[in-house]
């Protein structure tokens, strides 16, 4: 299992078209992915759960990942972040 | 007896009609044990109807796409995917074969669960999404209950409803509505939104009216001033008969003086432009025949969301109305907000309206500052943008806003953006510092827009909307009408223009005077605009510099009102004016 604690760079946080993005992403690796935020978690592959979260700009996140390819999934929605969702 | 109820006018128009009552069939999604043996054929049920809702959904969304801006589809696309996720789905139907339950219990208490945790957030952005998510499991579940959606209505009607998701809105436009009533919403719930582009009348926010009103009980309701009335009374109906019909000769009239200059018969030229908020009023502002924006709001795109937009989105929405009302000019005022909106909940304030307000918020988040002022400067490069600063109390407040504007020039140097490097920029003139200081402000700016909506609040030291002093918000008090004149007088001493766009630019009973006291622009809602344009042009200069020279020497306000009352009324007899 690989934990990472992220925070959110993009200006609209994780709204509906970053959350979109995050969904697709983690929906291409077959390991868990999960989103700690307070005390919420919620599954990273639903979109309506990711939705809930609307993490602004600036909120931290803890993210799990857990299963098989849990490194190349952890590498691809790290990699989204840091590119702040290709927003601006 | 008629029953009067306040909201909030969301769509301007006028609509009087029977009531058919929507209320959403409250979804009953009872609690059923199912057999092991049924468990196949209830997931097929879910799958069915799911499909069906994804169905409804891409059709509504391609009739919207005829009638709304594409961005304003987007709210629904977020429903079309919540659909389409197979993890909430894969849950609901493990659910249904581990526990043994109906499926549209299990949706109801799967997509509850999600609905009850943004409904406990505290902005008011999760609460809008929240609805979004209360109208997918509302379909779902009638879905697989298999019942027939009520979009058709009966004849001509206005719908009156706790709340009205978009979707609603969009699919009951395809029957005679004449307009919309809702408990619920504020002017930029998504409703509203779409209701001001699909032109029909709506008020919003109106708390009891589902209680009020019954199903075919009369109802007239009133747009641009947010009142709805239950069985009006004849006289009720007759004078928003009359407002209806002044609107709409006046769109009538508009042929004749649309296209014409707002002039003086001694030619003095003023400028006449309009008050807007959102990029969708300028085509009315168009046919309006607004010889610009004087007022463009831009706090809309704060509200109803979390988090600060980024400087694209506040640059293509500059970009349109800017791009949209070319080649005349934008004067764009910078975010008018308290500071609860950029940092909610942060600290409370006993007495906002004397607390962090407009500038005041805007030179402390100087962060969020740069990047409006980034986003308004590269839609400046056509060069008909300018700048107004709200809530300027001191002359080092310009100065420093003047300071941030180089360096958010130079942010834009650097990155190769085009902008108008010698972009006006003018401040509201609404405390009574400003006013005060007219003379030394106009010196830092390039012009004064007289807001006077705050500055007679701050005036005369009286909260409009407290009924009990509220008689003394007077606009024609002696004492606002000096400080008008001082600063007009001030600003052309310093060779700048004034303006005003506070509420007083837009009531006819002000206009001669306004005139007279060398008011050089006029910037009122574009529902006035005709109005306003027809006593320019019907007046001289010459006549209104001696109306105001006398309405100055006056002591109360009443004598005031009743003189100027008298004069707009022999000028132009058949102008309605509110009694």
């Amino acid at each position: 299992m690989i934990t990472r604690t992220i925070t959110i760079k993009n200006r609209a946080g994780l709204h509906t078209r970053p959350a979109a993005s995050l969904v697709k992403t983690a929906a291409r690796y077959k390991s868990e992915f999960t989103i700690i935020k307070d005390q919420f978690e919620i599954n990273g592959k639903s979109i309506i759960g990711v939705m809930t979260l609307a993490a602004e700009q600036g909120s931290n996140l803890e993210l799990r990942f857990d299963g098989p390819d849990e490194e190349q999934a952890a590498d691809a929605v790290l990699e989204l972040f840091e590119r702040g969702f290709d927003e601006e | 007896m008629e029953t009067i109820i306040k909201g909030i006018g969301a769509a301007p128009g006028i609509a009087i009609g029977p009531a058919t009552i929507y209320s959403k069939q409250a979804v009953r999604a009872q609690i059923k044990p199912i057999e092991p043996g049924e468990v196949e054929a209830e997931i097929e049920r879910l799958r069915s109807a799911i499909a069906r809702s994804e169905k409804e959904l891409q059709k509504i969304i391609a009739f919207a796409q005829q009638k709304l801006d594409p961005d304003d589809t987007k709210i629904l696309e977020a429903q079309i995917m919540i659909l389409a996720d197979t993890i909430l789905l894969g849950t609901i139907e493990s659910r249904i074969r581990t526990e043994l339950k109906n499926a549209e219990f299990v949706v109801f208490d799967e997509i509850g669960r999600y609905k009850r945790l943004m409904l406990s957030a505290p902005d008011e952005y999760m609460h809008e999404r929240a609805h979004d998510v209360d109208d997918v499991m509302n379909r779902i579940i009638r879905n697989i209950q298999d019942q027939k959606l009520v979009s058709k209505m009966e004849g001509e009607t206005i719908v009156v409803s706790e709340a009205l998701t978009p979707a609603d809105t969009v699919i009951f436009s395809r029957n005679k509505i004449l307009g919309y009533a809702t408990d619920t919403g504020g002017v930029t719930s998504h409703a509203a939104i779409l209701s001001r582009s699909l032109k029909i009348p709506a008020v919003v926010g109106l708390r009891t009216v589902t209680r009020i009103a019954h199903q075919g009980d009369s109802i007239a309701l009133d747009g641009y001033s947010g009142l709805l009335v239950v069985n009006p009374t004849e006289e009720t109906l007759q004078a928003l008969q009359r407002k209806a019909q002044r609107f709409k000769d006046f769109e009538e009239r508009l042929t004749e003086i649309v296209g014409l200059a707002a002039e003086t018969l001694d030619h003095r030229h003023i400028e006449l432009s309009a008050n807007i908020e959102f990029e969708e009023e300028l085509e009315f502002t168009h046919t309006q025949g607004a010889a610009g924006i004087g007022l463009f709001r831009t706090e809309s795109q704060l509200i109803g969301r979390s988090g600060f937009p980024s400087e694209e989105e506040l640059y293509i929405t500059y970009r349109k109305v800017v791009d949209g009302i070319y080649p005349h000019n934008v004067i764009i005022r910078l975010f008018d907000v308290g500071g609860d909106k950029l940092a909610p909940g942060s600290f409370h304030e006993s007495n906002p309206f004397l607390g962090w307000r407009g500038i005041r918020v805007l030179l402390d988040r100087s962060d969020l500052f740069l990047t409006q002022l980034r986003a308004t400067l590269r839609a400046s490069d056509r060069k008909n943008l300018s700048i107004l600063i709200p809530m300027v109390s001191t002359v080092r407040e310009i100065r420093q806003t003047k300071e941030l504007l180089e360096q958010a020039k130079g942010e834009l140097r650097a990155r190769g953006e085009a902008f108008d490097p010698n972009i006006k920029i003018g401040i509201m003139v609404e405390t009574p510092a400003a006013a005060v200081l007219a003379d030394q402000m106009a010196a830092e700016a390039d012009f004064l827009s007289i807001g006077t909506n705050d500055l007679i609040q701050y005036m005369m030291a009286v909260d409009r909307d407290n009924m009990a002093v509220a008689p003394l918000y007077q606009q024609f008090n002696p004492a606002v009408l000096r400080t008008i004149k001082m600063i007009i007088d001030a600003g052309h001493k310093k060779n700048r223009w004034v303006g005003m766009c506070g509420e007083m630019a837009g009531d006819p009973v002000a206009t001669l005077l306004l005139l007279g006291m060398g008011l050089d622009e006029f910037s009122v809602i574009p529902t006035v605009l005709p109005e306003i344009k027809k006593i320019i042009r019907t007046s001289r200069f010459k006549d209104a510099k001696r109306v105001a020279d006398k309405v100055l020497t006056m002591t109360t306000e009443q004598e005031a009102r009743e003189y100027l009352l008298a004069l707009i009324r022999n000028q132009i007899p058949e102008i309605p004016l509110e009694p």
